[in-house]
């Protein structure tokens, strides 16, 4: 067993620490408290490759492993969840069921204007209807001629409506199956074609910086070439998206964890109360104890899950505990995290306020805490 | 334009520095190391030259094997390529013998300019610059904040700053400068780049393959020797200074810096 890392892995992990130190940390209680998507840092995280990190150099990618994406969202979320979220979003959701499941034409076409980080795509899933059931996306596309015509709305679309937004993958109902279940196909729809509207979401308690997008179809016609991969996949797709995309949010509670616990550490060696610091406290450095403890469990089940998915191993199984467990341990850290720097930790002058606010995003995006008990629940054969 | 950058791995400035048992050296065990702040800014000029002139950024590091990483952020950065002098008989050689390892690697290369850092964050010392360009023969100077190579490429004119004042010094090149902090805002090592320097060439170099004896350097060749090193001071609880009115807090102020802290 090896648990080193490769020496790119250390030296991005560094390179990244250090941007987002440098870069995001200045901006980001602002950017939060404003409510605002940062077309400046989106153009620095895009110069430093932060897009299209696991697609190859062909189409304008950087070839990485999946580890590497994962480390690197890991520490962008160290620093804040809003700009980790842009970039998970941007790769697992916005460029991954392309480069997957897109064809040749489709690749050339959206990749390298997405890897080079001057445009976002959308994941167009969730409905007003549709969450945790996914599956009965009541968005219809029909065929007319050379046509899809597409009618429905789209909620919480992360990245779909910045300026440079280029479009959405949206999963529709093309039909019905031959057991009379809707069959499900993914299609690509670019920003500004007539009957698209992609609006922005305000009022979010958390991940203030990402873009949030409510999307509706009115009549809304593509190309059938835009069908992404075979007619009636399209659940298929969306849920090997989402295999990967929890480890990036497994990613995001790792990050936002470290973060939490190293903003507490540090208060907890410097408040002094009763005449002497509150780490020295052993109710308090238990805290930090088992704060360390499980985020040491969290890195090793995440990036576990990264080295079967990298070593093209099945890893359903462990994306979903990878993505539950690093959620909740980035829950608790919060919850002490604000414990510990008393009634300083609700103010907004202190980060882990924000972090205690961006946190609860992880148990309910891209499947619920409970959706994830789920899937662990049948593989591992209890219903 | 041919560049050399010499590359120092030292302690993370957050790492929390361990007197060894022996009274005279750190734990290294769980130190984070990172380049030397001060050689980054030397890696930053010499790219942003080499894109304005072309030609080649070669990086030279001396320490054991985990420099490597050091070198290979450098090459991420943009360098072209590294060499790695490194060998056990190296251990514990003080800044003239560094030097002169460094002198020995490059004597041979073709270069312009080199860059070294003003000082390296962990001694302290600031000798390396100065003592490479004494053994190879060339000018030096150190702390530059500006460096402007002429357009023939023959000459340098740099700005080092001195206590209210700053000095423009014109060199002939081939010269070193030492980087001062305010010479440039270093980039980061980009992801493309961390995968390019994959790619690079990185030599690794024993004193043998350097020609020299290894006598000459490690612990039992310094001429500088560290007989014990001890934590800073705590440091004193602070004062408030008490009185009605800011002039006379400013009054007191004065009085304590005068009388007390013997400052002013
Ligand atoms: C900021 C943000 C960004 C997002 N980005 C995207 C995006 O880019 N693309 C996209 O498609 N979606 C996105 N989403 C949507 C997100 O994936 C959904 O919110 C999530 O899947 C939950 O769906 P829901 O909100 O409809 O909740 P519901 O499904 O209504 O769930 C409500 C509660 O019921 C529970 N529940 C539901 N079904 C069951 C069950 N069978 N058993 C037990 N409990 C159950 C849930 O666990 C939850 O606690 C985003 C959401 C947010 C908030
Ligand atoms: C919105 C708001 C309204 C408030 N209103 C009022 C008000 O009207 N009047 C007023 O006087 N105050 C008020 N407060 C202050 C509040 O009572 C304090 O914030 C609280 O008592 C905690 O003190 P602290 O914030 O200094 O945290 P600290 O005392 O610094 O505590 C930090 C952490 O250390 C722990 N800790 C401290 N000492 C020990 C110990 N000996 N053993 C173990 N753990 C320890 C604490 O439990 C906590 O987790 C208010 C605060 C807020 C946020």
């Amino acid at each position: 067993m090896d648990f080193s890392l490769s020496m790119e892995q250390e030296i991005l992990r560094k390179s990244v620490r250090e941007f987002a130190e440098n870069e995001i940390r200045p901006v980001a209680r602002e950017l939060d408290e404003k409510e605002e998507f940062s077309y400046e840092t989106m153009a620095k995280m895009a110069e430093l490759g932060l897009f299209g990190m696991f697609v190859s150099e062909k189409y304008g990618g950087q070839g990485m492993d999946y580890l590497s994406y994962i480390i690197a969202t890991e520490e962008l979320a160290r620093v804040d969840g809003s700009h980790a979220a842009t970039v998970a979003a941007g790769n697992s959701l916005g460029i991954g069921p392309i480069y997957y499941f897109g064809n040749e034409e489709q690749k050339q076409k959206y990749l390298p204007k997405l890897c080079s980080g001057e445009a976002l795509w959308g994941f167009g899933l969730t409905e007003p209807n549709a969450g945790s059931d996914a599956a009965n996306s009541k968005t219809t596309a029909v065929l007319d001629g050379d046509e899809w015509i597409i009618n429905g709305s789209k909620i919480f679309i992360t990245n779909a409506s910045t300026k440079i937004s280029a479009g959405v993958t949206a999963l529709c109902r093309t039909g019905t199956r031959d057991d009379g279940r809707p069959e499900l196909s993914c299609i690509l729809i670019e920003t500004g074609t007539p009957g698209y509207e992609a609006r922005v979401m305000h009022g979010k308690m958390m991940w203030r910086a990402s873009n949030t997008s409510e999307l509706y179809f009115d009549d809304c016609r593509v190309p059938k070439e835009n069908l992404l991969g075979p007619r009636g996949q399209g659940f298929y797709q969306m849920m090997q998206t989402l295999d990967r995309g929890r480890l990036s949010i497994g990613a995001m509670g790792l990050g936002g964890a470290q973060g939490c616990f190293e903003m507490a550490l540090k208060y907890a060696k410097e408040r002094v109360q009763f005449g002497k610091p509150i780490s020295h406290f052993q109710i308090n450095s238990f805290k930090l104890a088992d704060m360390a403890l499980e985020i040491e469990c969290a890195r090793l089940i995440l990036y576990k899950a990264c080295w079967l998915c990298d070593n093209n191993k099945p890893f359903t199984k462990e994306a979903a505990m990878a993505k539950l467990y690093c959620s909740e341990v980035m829950y608790r850290c919060a919850n002490h995290a604000v414990q510990l720097h008393g009634g300083y930790g609700l103010m907004k002058e202190y980060d882990v306020e924000r972090f205690y606010r961006d946190q609860k995003l992880l148990e309910i995006g891209e499947g619920t805490s409970e959706v994830q008990r789920i899937v662990i629940s049948r593989l591992i054969g209890a219903v | 334009m041919n560049i050399i950058v010499c590359l120092k791995q030292v302690p993370d400035t957050e790492t929390q520095i361990k007197i060894a048992p022996d009274g005279k050296s750190i734990v290294t065990d769980d130190i984070k190391w990172i380049m030397n702040p001060y050689d980054e800014f030397g890696v930053e000029e010499a790219l942003r030259i080499k894109e304005k002139f072309g030609g080649e950024v070669t990086v030279v590091s001396l320490g054991p094997k985990r420099v490597t990483e050091t070198i290979r952020t450098a090459l991420a950065m943009g360098a072209d390529k590294g060499i790695l002098i490194t060998d056990d008989a190296l251990e514990g050689s003080d800044s003239l013998a560094v030097a002169k390892a460094l002198a020995a690697a490059i004597k041979d290369l073709e270069y312009d300019l080199i860059f070294t850092g003003q000082r390296g964050i962990d001694e302290d010392q600031g000798l390396v610059g100065p003592s490479l360009a004494e053994m190879l023969g060339i000018p030096h100077v150190s702390l530059v904040v500006k460096v402007e190579v002429a357009e023939d490429g023959k000459s340098v004119k740099v700005e080092r700053p001195v206590e209210g004042q700053t000095l423009v010094i014109e060199s002939p090149l081939p010269a070193l400068l030492t980087a001062q902090k305010g010479l440039n805002e270093p980039r980061y090592a980009s992801l493309p780049g961390i995968m390019k320097a994959k790619k690079k060439p990185l030599e690794e170099k024993s004193l043998a393959d350097l020609g020299l004896d290894p006598s000459e350097f490690g612990e039992g060749a310094r001429k500088l020797k560290i007989l014990e090193i001890t934590p800073p001071p705590e440091r004193k609880a602070g004062k408030i200074i008490e009185g009605e009115t800011p002039q006379e807090k400013a009054a007191e102020l004065a009085r304590l810096l005068h009388e007390e802290a013997k400052v002013i």
